[in-house]
């Protein structure tokens, strides 16, 4: 009997260190690339080749940082104003348009709707390289290809959105609401901007951060849209810079200094809207 | 009543005279209907403009093609050709080896990935977790790394030189090319997992979140163990999350474009068409071949729907054989 009061609790230690160690080597592989980012960002290029990541004996980062700045005649400071535009209000637009779609189609009802409801989830599935083609194309038939707008509606579509729109709106504004508000005489889309579009706040956020994720990482679309590098998102520029840096190894420190500054707005944006976002999720995938 | 909605109401209806009480309540319904107009109409826009059409044009231009007629000296036409592109796509052996690629990398990185995400929420989920939020956070920290950047961040990680990784292995006399012909898949694999692990945990995490405690206790009083609680109690709880993330992984993992693309700036193994994406860009926009990459496309979307619907469909059975037992 005390033997086996001694032995009990051993494994369980051992269980729980296993557990500690292995989440914490999980921990380690996620940031230890990051921190390696960071402290790659102060090198000189000779010091990049070479020399141990720890040591601080070529620091360089206000040189990096300058120089990021000044390369190619400031292009970068450019493509990160663009890359801002695109996002912030291509996710605060595209969010808006989104949401008020998955409030519909809560909150109204009308034939075929779910039919409606299943072509937006099969939008979805749909890669984007499918659609890169047409898309130019039909840019190019417009005379809209390598401008600002070639890239900037197509972002705005996000069937996600209208999903996850619609269990916000299922959750988040009861239908009594819109029943006394009718009562009351209001009109349906006064209702929505004045009462319904406040109670879908957190979600609309969370779609919101959502789209400004995807918009800022969007790649492809930009690579076949645009030719003048002057419309460039930072995510294309820095890809274009790499290219250049396999010839002219000046452009490697420059390069990783922009990747850590690009990588600066989503960690803001996920840090200050954190309480809304976790929301989300559970949302997205409970239901 | 109706002035302050601030949209026309669609013309009236013609028909026989109704009673006040129905007008008034059919009138409602047309406002409802119209207020419903207004808020999908942007959505729906874009939807057909940015969606259907391309899709649509996809369709046409595959079986449409540029005929040269005179020795290809004339001026292009452009012909109905069946599906002469399709059969150019699907006898091209670098578009095929390009879906292989894809399907190998897709076997190895969703089971990776699912497993991977789920044993860690289910870790942070048990309680014995030290400093949970934190853990969490640096979980989630490659999220918010663009795709493009994790892909530069790690090829300058396999660059010998530059890495202090490879420099690590080589101080213990391995010799590890990341880029070469066997290794290269893995290296795409790890940046993948690396950039969305953490945001899969987190969406488990949210899941178990939302097990009833009664469940657990209930399973603790039965005499299992927190190994058999995890595995037998709480992931068949979070089913429909392991559904999503494996669909949304598959989804996104048939897509692969980014990080080959990338790689292949310093990887003479990453070819021009090395995945179906990059295949259908090539054909696109350096050889300008339009109806190739266009059959492309269509075929890249139909493994994607037939995969897709494979899954809800395998899914969906084993729901129904759960309810059964």
């Amino acid at each position: 009997m005390s033997a086996a009061d001694t032995t009990l609790p051993r494994p369980r230690t051992l269980g729980r260190a296993t557990v500690n160690v292995v989440v914490a080597l999980s921990v380690l592989y996620t940031l230890l690339p990051v921190l390696w980012l960071v402290l790659a960002a102060g090198k000189t290029r000779d010091a990049l080749f070479g020399s141990n990541i720890l040591s601080l004996k070529d620091f360089s980062f206000g040189r990096n940082l300058h120089d990021l700045f000044a390369m190619d005649g400031g292009q970068y400071g450019r493509w990160y104003l663009n890359s801002l535009l695109y996002a912030v209000l291509g996710a605060a637009l595209g969010a808006l348009v989104s949401v008020a779609c998955g409030y519909a189609f809560d909150k109204y009802r009308f034939r075929h709707k779910e039919k409606l409801f299943g072509l937006v989830l099969a939008a979805v599935m749909v890669p984007q390289t499918v659609l890169a083609l047409p898309l130019y194309l039909m840019a190019s038939g417009t005379g809209l290809v390598n401008t600002f707008w070639a890239v900037f509606i197509p972002v705005l579509f996000n069937p996600f959105g209208v999903y996850l729109g619609r269990i916000f709106s299922q959750g988040y504004v009861p239908d009594e609401v819109l029943e006394a508000a009718r009562i009351d005489g209001a009109g349906e889309l006064t209702t929505y901007a004045r009462v319904a579009l406040r109670m879908l706040g957190p979600g609309l956020v969370t779609v919101f951060l959502f789209q400004l994720t995807a918009i800022w990482n969007n790649f492809f679309l930009p690579m076949v849209m645009l030719s003048n590098q002057d419309l460039y998102p930072v995510s294309l520029g820095l890809y274009t810079w790499n290219s250049q840096a396999t010839v002219e190894p000046d452009y490697y420190p420059v390069v990783i200094m922009g990747s850590l500054l690009a990588v600066l707005p989503l960690i803001l944006a996920f840090v200050l809207l954190q309480r809304f976002w976790r929301s989300g999720l559970t949302a997205g995938s409970v239901k | 009543m109706a002035a302050t909605t601030q949209h026309a109401p669609p013309a009236a209806l013609p028909g026989t005279a109704p009673a006040p009480a129905h007008r008034t309540r059919k009138a409602a319904r047309r406002r409802q209907l119209g207020a419903c107009g207004v808020l999908m109409a942007p959505f729906f826009a874009l939807l057909v403009t940015v969606f259907l059409i391309p899709v649509g044009t996809a369709v046409y231009l595959s079986f449409y093609g540029d005929d040269h007629p005179g020795l290809g000296f004339g001026a292009a036409r452009t012909i109905f050709v069946g599906f002469r592109s399709y059969t150019a796509v699907l006898t091209d052996p670098t578009f095929l080896s390009g879906l292989g690629t894809v399907a190998l990398y897709c076997l190895v990185y969703i089971p990776l990935m699912v497993i991977g995400s789920l044993a860690l929420a289910l870790l942070l989920d048990s309680g014995v977790v030290r400093l949970r939020a934190s853990a969490q956070l640096g979980l989630f920290l490659p999220h918010a790394v663009p795709g493009i950047i994790a892909a530069l961040i790690w090829l300058y990680l396999y660059t010998p030189g530059i890495s202090p990784v490879v420099e690590l292995f080589a101080k213990a006399d391995i010799t590890i090319d990341f880029l070469g012909l066997h290794t290269v898949l893995p290296s795409i694999v790890n940046i993948a997992l690396w950039s969305n692990l953490g945001y899969n945990m987190v969406v488990f995490y949210a899941a178990l979140q939302a097990v009833p405690r009664e469940v657990i206790e209930a399973s603790v009083v039965d005499g299992a163990g927190p190994v058999r609680t995890a595995l037998q109690v709480k992931t068949p709880l979070v089913r429909a999350s392991i559904v999503m993330v494996a669909m949304f992984t598959l989804i996104w993992g048939l897509q692969l474009f980014t990080e080959p693309m990338l790689l292949s700036q310093s990887s003479p193994m990453i070819s021009s068409r090395f995945s179906p994406s990059m295949y259908i860009y090539d054909a696109a926009f350096t050889r300008n071949n339009y109806s190739l990459a266009a059959a492309a496309s269509v075929v890249l979307l139909l493994c994607t729907i037939a995969l897709s619907y494979a899954v809800t469909r395998w899914t969906s059975r084993l729901d129904r054989t759960e309810e059964a037992r």
